[in-house]
């Protein structure tokens, strides 16, 4: 363990909230400023997650802790590979992400940019301060700082967005609260709310009651974020009527985040309540459901985004069952997952938003002569289903093939088939879309291809979905394998 | 490291990525990126037999997919075979779809062409694959790449039929996709070995649920009953699609991996110790018979000729389940022997549609006084199907033949019978374009398409003939020396 | 039993007070009257914490007071928690500020599906 004298830790997450005050302060007077200051921040965060990561893989799991007070009194930054590689997707898509909403905000939210750009760098503080800190309060805070982000975020385009922001006011509040008392439980018995520090203390009150209460409410809570079916209700609509540039950050990162705090929470810190409580298999099972349920839901869509909302639901279980099946294979599965998902559905969210900005239609029957009017958007909606659908070599194929075998390993042949049958159902759902696309006639029109700042990210993860399915061993082998070797669990 | 293998395939998706950005308006350049990447591809391919035929294995790793796991073209005699014939043919179907896309003035032919290259790029990949892994990735390209062709026309019908292909092709990847998971568990290998490697490595209950998995996810593409009836929807598609895609590339790619699933993951003993060659043998063999019966009662003759490959189809598959070396000889002969035959009849029928639009058997009546090059060479491949010589199909199921009188009477009186029905399909077909009065005005189609077909059809001759031209018979040979030694 | 409830008042508040919270949110058909539920059911939380740190004949933890402190942690964290609480009540009251502007209504069962 070193205490390293680079700030990044924390300037990763104190440069976009300051950054989001910057952006909201002086946008009111120059109008190009906030989109600046938000590219340059994201940039700057890409490159401090990068210097992260190598200082990790140089000396080992870095402490830093805030305002030089020591833990457990003060609040710790620890990252191992896990957090590291967080930081790394949240930075990078969220650079991609600023880059889109550049032609894009200024439709879709008039009148309203710098709040806009505040927001939106508000929402990535907040997700990497939850994935970068070690303090389950401090969790919570950013946890806050997030969602409070996407609920304004969501309503800002207004309209049908105002109904599904308030849903999920009520919502996430509820989630937080469950949190919030969770860790109350905690620090109730053990006194302590560092990660490490809890870790220690809680194997021998394993049977407490309060702190199985405690998982129970934290868990609760984080479910609810992360929309693990039955608590799923509020996601389509907050996803489906965001404004375009925001969902693609929510829609490709929040839920991630959130399924990192779960992992966080599940395998550092309550390691030792997992063999005496059926945790994992009822994370599994839910996963499952939560597999089919999303790809139903999403199949009776005709709305694409609201389709590709459901669909994250489906892809939310995908990640969960990994967790809940808790051996190597289905980890790196899970990982890989997390980072492929938000990937496809970045480019398909970002590919959404091009076509209603361009063409006006959200309606999948109407996209007839897509690939003539938007060739390039058409593609990377036909690489991102096909990487849903696992179709290889793109990386949603490898994914579920680590799932598959680490359920096969697990011995449980329920969780491979709810993994094949998902695939079929992903099938039916997204070949609607590529059948329309690529065959049905439509309204004639020359080619009417989005502006070049929403197409470079777009094409930029259309091309990450291929690479990353080809070189997927050695994003396993660079970035997966210390996540999960120098996680505490082991 | 050996690059031929590797350059093969991709020779086809560059000439993919070529034909896209050229697009419609140089429709000659586009033409030309796909008869180039077909003659170099075949040039390549050609260039491994010598290798091949001296016994040596060109093997190409080109990265890793997942620990243990490689993305591995290995040439070995088998995959070759498959791939000299694909290639060939293809070079023969890119100059007839010229002909055929462009007397029927199609649309989207960028997309055709593209994805014509792409899925040739996949069915190498299949021949050459090195594990199942490796395999079920082209395998999988294959499904997506060649569902744009079925629906090409965009007509209700094409999209129906395309979404049919779909639900089939995609349905069985995933069982073979599972198929493929659980024997990696068992295994801890996917490479493909002569003679099988999973002997021993599950109970026999695993393995045979495991069999039946293979055959789902293998024999849907290669149209087994009851699992075909996708092949005869597909026929919707524009002829060279149907000539090379669902005459010789995707049907014989599921033939492949079922003879790669047999010989080379369970192998000999294995499926003798299961018992699997029966019901197996069974499947293939009902399949002969109801279909040779479906292709006599359809009128449309591209639907004839569907059915006749899905009764063709299973010669291969059950010769290679009589586990004789004759039947298995016989089996991998048919592979490339019915698709030049086939290929020249869907040519044919193509050639009939571009210039009469006729499609339907009872309306070929004096056609072959009018156009009798092509039906001259149609007569050469229903000869072929029946198996009389020297039309290279007589050979074939002259070993098919010999292997069952050896190893099973049963198939040999399916074999013998299915060729009765052969002839009693396709000859009234030759006898009424020749001997009936139609009066018809027509003319020979564009020499685009005549040129292929006269090609294929003395190609077919030629196989007869000359059988151990381009090591057709010495590959064989050593096919049947490496799985039933 | 009796003991337990009253020995632990404290938490069957919280807990009294957030049931009421919680059926506010959930059964009420006016979005102004979830949102009170809403905050019912937050500060049921907040009080449940602040009650941990309680402790009988405890002062305020400052070193020169002497004698037992009470435990200042929990009240921090829940200083910290009511800036969030406030924040969410003013993000949920523009939105449902919004949702009149839009629909002239904040009945659930009068806003268009």
């Amino acid at each position: 363990m070193s205490c390293p004298a680079s700030p990044w830790p924390a300037l990763v997450v104190v440069m976009p909230l300051s950054a989001a005050f910057l952006c909201f302060v002086l946008g009111q007077r120059w109008r190009g400023t906030p989109l600046l200051i938000s590219l340059l921040a994201t940039a700057l965060c890409c490159v401090g997650s990068l210097e992260i990561l190598r200082e990790l893989a140089a000396s080992g799991p870095i402490s830093y802790r805030l305002g030089g007070w020591r833990p457990p009194w003060g609040i710790e930054y620890r990252i191992d590979g896990l957090n590291a590689f967080m930081l790394l997707l949240i930075s990078s898509v969220g650079m991609l992400a600023t880059l889109y909403s550049a032609r894009n905000v200024p439709l879709e939210v008039p009148g309203g940019v710098p709040h806009y750009y505040a927001l939106h760098l508000l929402l990535i503080a907040g997700l990497l301060g939850m994935s970068i800190t070690g303090d389950v309060f401090n969790l919570y805070v950013f946890l806050e700082i997030s969602s409070l982000a996407a609920y304004a975020l969501i309503a800002s385009a207004g309209g049908r967005g105002l109904r599904a922001s308030f849903n999920y006011i009520v919502m996430g509040t509820v989630a937080a609260c469950f949190y919030l008392l969770g860790v109350g439980y905690l620090y109730a018995v053990t006194g302590s709310l560092n990660m490490a520090d809890l870790a220690g203390l809680l194997p021998p009150l394993r049977h407490s009651p309060v702190v199985v209460i405690a998982l129970a409410f934290l868990l609760t809570g984080l479910a609810i974020k992360v929309a693990l079916v039955p608590l799923h209700a509020w996601l389509p609509d907050a996803y489906a009527y965001a404004p375009s540039s925001a969902s693609v950050l929510i829609a490709s990162l929040m839920g991630k985040v959130g399924l990192y705090a779960m992992m966080r929470l599940l395998f550092s810190v309550f390691p030792a309540l997992l063999g005496s409580l059926p945790v994992l298999p009822l994370l599994c099972g839910l996963g499952g459901c939560a597999v089919i349920v999303g790809s139903v839901l999403a199949l009776a869509q005709m709305d694409f985004k609201r389709m590709l909302a459901c669909s994250s639901i489906s892809q939310v279980g995908y990640i969960v069952l990994g967790v809940g099946l808790a051996n190597d294979r289905a980890l790196t599965g899970a990982l890989l997952h997390v980072l492929n998902h938000a990937v496809m559905k970045g480019a398909l969210f970002m590919a959404a938003g091009a076509i209603i900005q361009m063409t006006g239609q959200r309606d999948v029957r109407r996209f007839g002569r897509l690939h003539h009017r938007m060739p390039l958007t058409a593609t990377v909606v036909l690489l991102g289903a096909l990487s849903m659908i696992g179709i290889p070599p793109t990386c949603g194929f490898f994914s579920k093939w680590y799932l598959l075998l680490g359920s096969l390993e697990a011995g449980s042949w329920a969780s491979a088939g709810v993994i094949l049958l998902s695939s079929l159902l992903n099938a039916i759902y997204f070949f609607r879309v590529i059948e329309r696309s690529l065959m049905a006639g439509g309204e004639p029109g020359g080619r009417s291809e989005a502006p070049l700042s929403m197409l470079l990210p777009m094409a930029v993860l259309g091309a990450a979905i291929l690479l990353l399915g080809i070189f997927n061993q050695a994003i396993v082998a660079a970035l997966l394998a210390p996540a999960l070797r120098l996680a505490p669990w082991r | 490291m050996e690059m031929r293998p590797l350059l093969a395939i991709l020779v086809s998706l560059g000439a993919a990525v070529l034909i896209l950005l050229t697009g419609e308006r140089h429709r000659n350049l586009r033409e030309l990126w796909s008869i180039g990447a077909a003659v170099a591809k075949f040039a390549l391919v050609l260039s491994l037999l010598g290798p091949v035929l001296r016994g040596e294995t060109v093997e190409c790793t080109v990265l890793r997919l997942y620990p243990g796991l490689d993305l591995c073209l290995r040439v070995d005699r088998l995959g070759l075979l498959f791939a000299l014939t694909a290639s060939l043919l293809w070079v023969l179907t890119s100059v007839y779809s010229i002909g055929y896309m462009r007397s029927l003035g199609y649309g989207e032919q960028t997309r055709y062409y593209a994805c014509f290259a792409l899925a040739m790029s996949s069915t190498l990949g299949i021949a050459f694959a090195a594990n199942l892994l490796t395999f079920y990735l082209f395998y999988e390209l294959l499904s997506v790449s060649t569902y744009p062709l079925v629906a090409h026309l965009q007509s209700p019908e094409a999209i129906r039929a395309g979404r049919k292909y779909l639900a089939y092709t995609l349905g069985s990847g995933t069982v073979l996709l599972g198929a493929i998971a659980l024997t990696q568990r068992l295994a801890g290998t996917l490479d493909f070995r002569a003679g099988g490697f999973l002997q021993g490595s599950a109970p026999p209950e695993v393995l045979r649920a495991l069999l039946l998995a293979y055959m789902i996810g293998c024999g849907t593409k290669a149209a087994i009953m009851p699992l075909h009836s996708w092949l005869p929807s597909a026929m919707v598609a524009p002829t060279p699609v149907s000539a090379l895609l669902h005459a010789v590339a995707v049907v014989k790619a599921g033939v492949f991996g079922c003879l790669r699933v047999l010989g080379f993951v369970f192998g000999p003993q294995l499926l003798r110790q299961l018992g699997a060659t029966v019901p197996l043998g069974i499947a293939c063999g009902a399949t002969i018979l109801v279909a040779s019966a479906f292709a006599l009662a359809a009128d449309n003759l591209k639907r004839r000729l569907a059915f006749s490959t899905i009764s063709q189809l299973s010669y291969i598959v059950l010769g290679a389940v009589i586990l004789s070396p004759d039947a298995l000889r016989g089996a991998v002969l048919h592979l490339p022997f019915h698709a030049f035959m086939k290929i020249t009849l869907f040519f044919c029928a193509g050639a009939i549609y571009a210039e009469t639009h006729r499609e339907n058997v009872s309306q070929l009546d004096g056609i072959g006084r009018r156009m009798p090059l092509t039906m001259g060479a149609f007569a050469i491949g229903s000869f072929g199907m029946v198996g009389i010589p020297p039309v290279c199909g007589y050979l074939s199921k002259w070993f098919l033949c010999l292997g069952a009188a050896e190893g099973s009477l049963p198939s040999l009186c399916i074999y013998l019978s299915s060729a009765l029905l052969n002839a009693a399909y396709f000859l009234p077909i030759v006898y009424a374009a020749f001997f009936r009065e139609g009066g018809q005005e027509t003319r020979e189609a564009s020499a685009l398409m005549v040129g292929p077909l006269l090609v294929a059809a003395a190609g077919t001759l030629a196989l007869g003939i000359f059988p151990n031209a381009l090591g057709v018979m010495e590959l064989a040979g050593g096919i049947v020396r490496e799985v039933l030694p | 039993m009796i003991e337990l409830l009253v020995a632990r008042y404290n938490f069957w508040i919280a807990v009294v007070l957030m049931m009421l919270g919680f059926y506010a949110m959930m059964a009420k058909r006016n979005l102004l009257k979830k949102l009170i539920g809403m905050n019912v059911f937050q500060t049921s939380i907040f009080l449940f914490y602040i009650s941990l740190g309680a402790r009988r004949g405890g002062t305020i933890p400052i070193l020169d007071a002497g004698g037992p402190y009470i435990n200042p942690l929990p009240h921090v964290l829940i200083l910290t928690a009511i800036v969030v609480s406030v924040s969410t009540t003013a993000v949920a009251l523009s939105v449902l500020i919004g949702i009149k502007r839009t629909y002239g209504t904040i009945e659930e069962n009068e806003l268009p599906r």
